[in-house]
């Protein structure tokens, strides 16, 4: 069994009767994976991402995590969104510590090995390349910088499963691919799963092994597509001919679709 | 000249000129002074009657306080408790609008009648008048709580008491001291308006009985003994919120 996996899932916010937002969603995602979720904007991409994570249960089909049907909020997955949503009383490294705070068995140890935890925030921080900002205050980091802090808070807990919502939306152009491969990279030392839910069709075939195309309100998967790009992939990768063929032809596909 | 002069040195000048125009005013149109009496008139009014502004002056301060102090306590827990539940913001919300819309001066009577003439209707109609901003504030904050920010720890399996606790007060905490500077100058207006109704003490008492007398320097020398008050407890509020929420004012757009 896939590890996120959810079948024949329907789901719309204001209950029975109510439009849909996604409808007979069936999609795998198999443990150590990359898969990228694409649609327009509306295509209930953020649904999907409340529903593997439990804080949306679907109305209909199921939502397995693990092997175990999601019932409560999936607490191995870690979650970072478009804005970094940093608390500003926190130092950098304080905001990554936050979910130990939260998280069992961390909340009751946390106090005590405060020291320890510390280390492990500051290696993380580290390995995004914000070595020794961990003392500086949120807004004292530019907006790439407070991205990584927020994919450090993600991860601090060491979960099996990252929940991306487009990421990258709102950095400049040379940040977000410079981001792309932070997560690259944390995706290959860790090993954790990730749902990346983005409309950037580039983003998501330079970083996905795994695309999966929705189409607008209800989301429906329109079309899966693996990529086989040999890893690791440098940025040079999306410049070559057949980066570029997927592209197109991936957004040939949506275009048509949409009609 | 340098920031910090200009701070100190330009409201300095401004009050300094407008008291000469003031004096000059009377003077020049001959205005009389029970009319408006100038600022030195006052001055001597603070220096005739220097002990009985000051003990009046500290009654009124001792009766805002305890009032504001009702105000803070009761103003928090109500609006964590409305800013917390969706519920009980919309079943309480409507209440509290409907509740400061009434003109407190209009309660003035009913607190007379169930407490007497005195301190106590002073120091409720201050509560009951500064309780708002801070309720409405408090709520306000806890409100503003990023919904993403909650699924990242709702997924962890926070609370909602961990929300609150790790998120939302930290958040409300600038709003909240915020409003003690509008709640601590809106006391003043209640504990006066009640004294001037129905007490036997403070500066309202006070001015009210000087209007009697006709002594119309000292009713102005009330008014700038409140107008003190006023500042110097604004400005302890607005010191308060700086030491206790720095970060709110040293970058706003983070977060």
């Amino acid at each position: 069994m896939a590890f996120v996996e959810l079948a024949g899932v329907c789901h719309a916010y204001g209950g029975a009767g109510t439009p849909l937002a996604v409808e007979n969603l069936d999609i795998a995602v198999e443990k150590g994976e990359f898969a990228a979720v694409v649609g327009p904007s509306g295509c209930g991409k953020s649904t999907l991402m409340k529903l593997a994570t439990g804080l949306q249960f679907p109305q209909a089909g199921t939502v397995t995590v693990d092997g175990e049907r999601v019932s409560r909020p999936v607490s191995l997955a870690g979650m970072a969104f478009q804005a970094p949503t940093l608390l500003p009383w926190r130092t950098t490294i304080d905001n990554v510590l936050l979910p130990l705070e939260i998280v069992r068995p961390h909340r009751s140890r946390i106090r005590r090995s405060r020291a320890a935890y510390r280390e492990r925030a500051e290696e993380l921080l580290a390995q995004v390349g914000l070595e020794g900002a961990g003392e500086k205050y949120p807004w004292e980091l530019s907006g790439g910088m407070q991205m990584r802090a927020s994919l450090c808070r993600a991860l601090i807990h060491a979960p099996q499963l990252l929940m991306l919502d487009e990421p990258f939306g709102a950095l400049d152009a040379f940040t977000r691919e410079e981001l792309w491969c932070v997560i690259r990279d944390l995706h290959r030392t860790t090993g954790v799963t990730i749902i990346l839910v983005t409309h950037d069709l580039r983003e998501a075939v330079f970083l996905a092994d795994r695309v999966v195309v929705l189409t607008s309100r209800p989301g429906r998967v329109l079309e899966e597509r693996r990529i086989d790009l040999p890893r690791p992939r440098e940025l040079d990768v999306t410049f070559t001919p057949q980066f570029q063929t997927i592209v197109h032809e991936m957004r040939d596909h949506i275009i048509k679709a949409r009609g | 000249m340098r920031h910090s002069t200009i701070t100190w040195a330009a409201p300095t000048a401004f009050t300094l000129f407008s008291l000469l125009l003031w004096e000059a005013a009377v003077k020049l149109f001959n205005i009389p002074p029970f009319f408006l009496p100038p600022p030195t008139a006052i001055a001597e009014a603070f220096v005739r009657f220097g002990p009985a502004i000051a003990s009046e002056s500290l009654y009124t301060l001792i009766t805002t306080l305890i009032g504001f102090a009702m105000a803070v306590v009761f103003g928090l827990g109500l609006g964590l408790l409305v800013g917390a539940s969706r519920t009980i913001y919309a079943g309480l919300y409507p209440l509290m609008i409907g509740f400061n819309a009434v003109p407190k001066v209009a309660v003035v009577p009913i607190l007379v009648l169930w407490f007497g003439i005195g301190g106590v209707p002073a120091v409720l109609t201050a509560f009951l008048i500064s309780f708002f901003p801070i309720v409405v504030n408090v709520a306000t904050g806890l409100a503003t709580t990023e919904p993403e920010l909650e699924d990242v720890l709702k997924v962890l399996g926070a609370s909602r008491l961990d929300v609150m606790r790790k998120v939302g007060i930290p958040r409300a905490l600038p709003y909240f001291f915020g409003s003690l500077k509008i709640a601590i100058t809106l006391a003043f207006v209640g504990s006066v308006i009640s004294e001037s109704i129905a007490s036997n003490h403070g500066i309202g008492n006070l001015m009210l009985q000087a209007q009697a007398q006709f002594q119309v320097p000292l009713i102005f020398a009330g008014l700038v003994a409140l107008a003190v008050e006023g500042i110097v407890m604004y400005a302890l509020m607005a010191w308060v919120e700086k030491r206790m929420t720095g970060w709110a004012h040293r970058g706003g757009h983070a977060a």
